[in-house]
């Protein structure tokens, strides 16, 4: 049986739980679930929240092309990515990542991956909202971010 | 006439998010077409200026610069990516 990956881009919340229910449901062979969340953080007490824009169609194309590639590379039995756009809160979720497998080290590692390549591929670009209100720089992608993904080479 | 589409700092810079342009022949390359929007304006210049950092994708695939553009119906420029 063919295992593709389940993929959102949507303004509102999630709810991780139901996530992984959604995900787990009727899957006998699952072993282990690891979920990634990423956060809007206030980078010490500078921002208040995160503007994420985003390519539509791209996005979605490109969390369903890494999302494949995992379940391939590391024998998933199931992975669920969830990326958020609009302004986002310090504190509210941002990205969601469940990989599922029989044993835990296929599903960190799966989880592991999918991060990586969203990071750098997934078109999704953040701007700062300070604390003051107003509108802030755009943030600049990160080497180690590269670094990170060119692990799995 | 070829649909481009900006994102982010690039969209900001050139201040429209889409528009659709009829390209010379001359541009065969993404490193053409990047050449070829810089002349279009201070607005082009400055979002283009380094266009090392700039990414673009083909009908929403990430291609090289390059990479021949022939045939794209939707040509998508824009920062490096910051999601996650």
């Amino acid at each position: 049986m063919t295992i593709t990956p389940t993929i959102r881009v949507q303004r509102e919340g999630f709810d991780l739980q139901a996530e992984v229910d959604l995900l787990s449901k009727g899957k006998p062979g699952v072993g282990a679930v690891v979920t990634f969340s990423g956060l809007c953080r206030d980078d010490g007490g500078m921002l208040a929240a995160l503007e994420l824009e985003h390519y539509p169609g791209m996005a979605e194309a490109e969390m369903t092309r890494i999302g494949a590639l995992a379940i391939a590379r590391f024998g998933l039995l199931g992975l669920t990515a969830i990326h958020r756009y609009g302004k986002i809160a310090v504190g509210e979720n941002i990205v969601l990542v469940i990989a599922a497998a029989p044993h835990r080290q296929a599903a960190f590692d799966g989880a592991n991956f999918v991060m990586d390549f969203l990071k750098t591929a997934a078109p999704f670009w953040k701007k700062e909202h300070g604390k003051d209100g107003a509108a802030g720089d755009w943030v600049a992608a990160k080497d180690a971010d590269d670094a990170a993904r060119d692990k799995w080479k | 006439m070829t649909r481009l589409v900006y994102f982010a700092w690039v969209r900001e810079r050139i201040g429209k998010g889409e528009e659709e342009i009829d390209l010379p022949s001359s541009v065969v390359t993404v490193a053409d077409l990047l050449n070829h929007l810089k002349t279009l304006g201070e607005e082009y210049q400055a979002a283009l200026q380094y266009p090392e950092v700039i990414r673009v994708a083909l009908d929403m695939e990430h291609v090289e610069h390059d990479e021949p553009i022939s045939g794209a119906r939707e040509i998508g420029i824009f920062p490096p990516m910051t999601g996650g």
